[in-house]
């Protein structure tokens, strides 16, 4: 069972029916004492930095959460729920990420205008579970106006204005800074990949 | 890389799509679900219901219809029209909808926009603005375009984008049902000053007019009804056209 972590923010019912549509058991757990049974971990995120980090940390989520991403459970952030697997983000300075990538978020240079909201093309950077080279062309829905560094787990970047991480991958811990339960066809056909490495479908 | 979206626009009163739809080979042509996805299927980018309902009952059933889209159609969902309060925010959020338009009750209560981006993050707050042509200049109205406000548009847009909003869908009631193309002047003013993306709406009579939004208004996304409801054109012809000038848009071919 896919555990999709509920901490109180935002619209979490897209990730759950994207990851249902699948074909894949996932359900929504609020009851941080439930993760140790998860078998992979979505973790969500919409608005401000500072906020997701005060409401993880509010309902308790930081330690269970370090523990699985720890234990080698499949691990996939979205959006501001990749953002968190950072060290901390100038969105938010105060606010202390899960520090299990190395790097800071920052805002996007050079961007005619923000928040970068539209569909965009990744480039992949080398082979990995999420996005396997021999793909076709990925079409993917971004709304973000932070972003993380390029580091040694990039697998995909995207542009604009500046060239950022669009996807990680480090062993179990995975990343992505586009909506995959928004990106049609090929988002699902992603979150398809990541919750085959549960090995139950 | 800058990347034009192209978002078909439906007006939904009691569950039901209304003004000129004349798809044949629906089962049933005025459900708003069953258009979504076949948009969604040509390559839509993001799909934006319009909620015309004046009754609470209706309401509701826009929360239901939010809901059901949500389930099967996986591609961004707007909803505007009748967004008064946070909590009506609330409602079509956690329904499914990713962003939410917000139109007259901006205009009665401009804190509002800042309470809806605080509370679910301004990516998710789009500004509706509808803009008549007058003797000074732009002038926003409100209430589907029936009540001047006396708002200077352009003084309007600096405001929302320093309260929050995420986006600006800005529709010209000069051109809204004319067909005679957006109005590109109003759309390159607006853009040129505004920080966030800008949705071109209103007067699309044909594909040319898509490609004008954005290569002379310099809009970010361009936003039809009609042509796409009365199958003059489907999304991908409309992409089509847009890539041919030269515009970059998502190959219909990554939504297969």
């Amino acid at each position: 069972m896919i555990h999709i972590v509920d901490y109180g923010i935002g619209n979490l019912r897209s990730a759950e029916k994207a990851l249902q549509h699948s074909g894949v058991n996932a359900r929504l757990v609020d009851d941080p004492r439930e993760l140790a049974s998860a078998t992979a971990v979505v973790l969500p995120g919409v608005g401000s930095y500072g906020t997701c980090i005060a409401a993880l940390d509010a309902s308790g989520w930081r330690e269970p959460i370090l523990e699985v991403l720890g234990a080698g459970v499949p691990f996939l952030g979205i959006c501001v729920g990749f953002q968190m697997l950072f060290e901390g983000s100038e969105e938010s300075p105060d606010a202390r990420g899960l520090g299990v990538v190395r790097g800071q978020v920052r805002k996007l240079e050079g961007a005619p205008k923000l928040p970068h909201i539209q569909w965009n093309r990744l480039d992949i950077e080398r082979s990995s579970r999420l996005f396997p080279v021999d793909l076709d062309e990925q079409w993917m829905y971004f709304v973000h106006s932070y972003a993380a560094p390029v580091t040694a787990e990039t697998v995909a970047t995207a542009t604009y204005g500046s060239t950022f991480s669009a996807a990680i991958e480090r062993d179990n811990i995975m990343g992505v800074q586009f909506h995959p339960e928004k990106s049609g066809s090929q988002g699902l056909a992603m979150l398809a990949r990541f919750a085959a490495m549960t090995g139950e479908i | 890389m800058q990347v034009v979206r192209v978002i078909p626009c439906l007006d939904v009163t009691d569950g039901r799509v209304v003004k000129g739809v004349q798809f044949v080979d629906l089962i049933d042509a005025g459900d708003p679900v069953e258009l979504a996805r076949r948009y969604a299927a040509e390559g839509a980018d993001e799909i934006t219901f319009l909620d015309i309902t004046a009754s609470s009952d209706g309401r509701s059933t826009m929360v239901d219809v939010v809901r059901r889209c949500a389930e099967e159609v996986f591609v961004p969902l707007t909803v505007g029209g009748g967004v008064r309060s946070v909590e009506d925010a609330r409602l079509l959020l956690r329904a499914g909808a990713e962003k939410v338009g917000i139109n007259s009750a901006a205009v009665n209560d401009p804190s509002l926009i800042t309470a809806i981006a605080d509370e679910f993050g301004c990516q998710c707050v789009v500004v509706a603005i509808d803009v008549r042509r007058s003797a000074q200049g732009y002038e926003v109205y409100t209430h589907g375009g029936r009540s001047a406000t006396g708002l200077d548009a352009l003084r309007w847009v600096e405001e929302v984008c320093d309260r929050g909003a995420g986006e600006l869908l800005v529709t010209s009631m000069d051109r809204d049902g004319t067909r005679e193309g957006y109005d590109l002047a109003l759309l390159r003013a607006v853009s040129d000053i505004s920080s966030v993306p800008l949705i071109a709406s209103g007067g699309v009579g044909g594909l040319d007019d898509l490609v004008r939004g954005v290569s002379e208004g310099h809009a970010d996304a361009v936003l039809a009804a009609s042509i796409f409801h009365l199958q003059e054109a489907t999304i991908q012809e409309a992409k089509d056209q847009l890539a041919k000038a030269g515009l970059k848009v998502r190959p219909p071919s990554a939504s297969k």
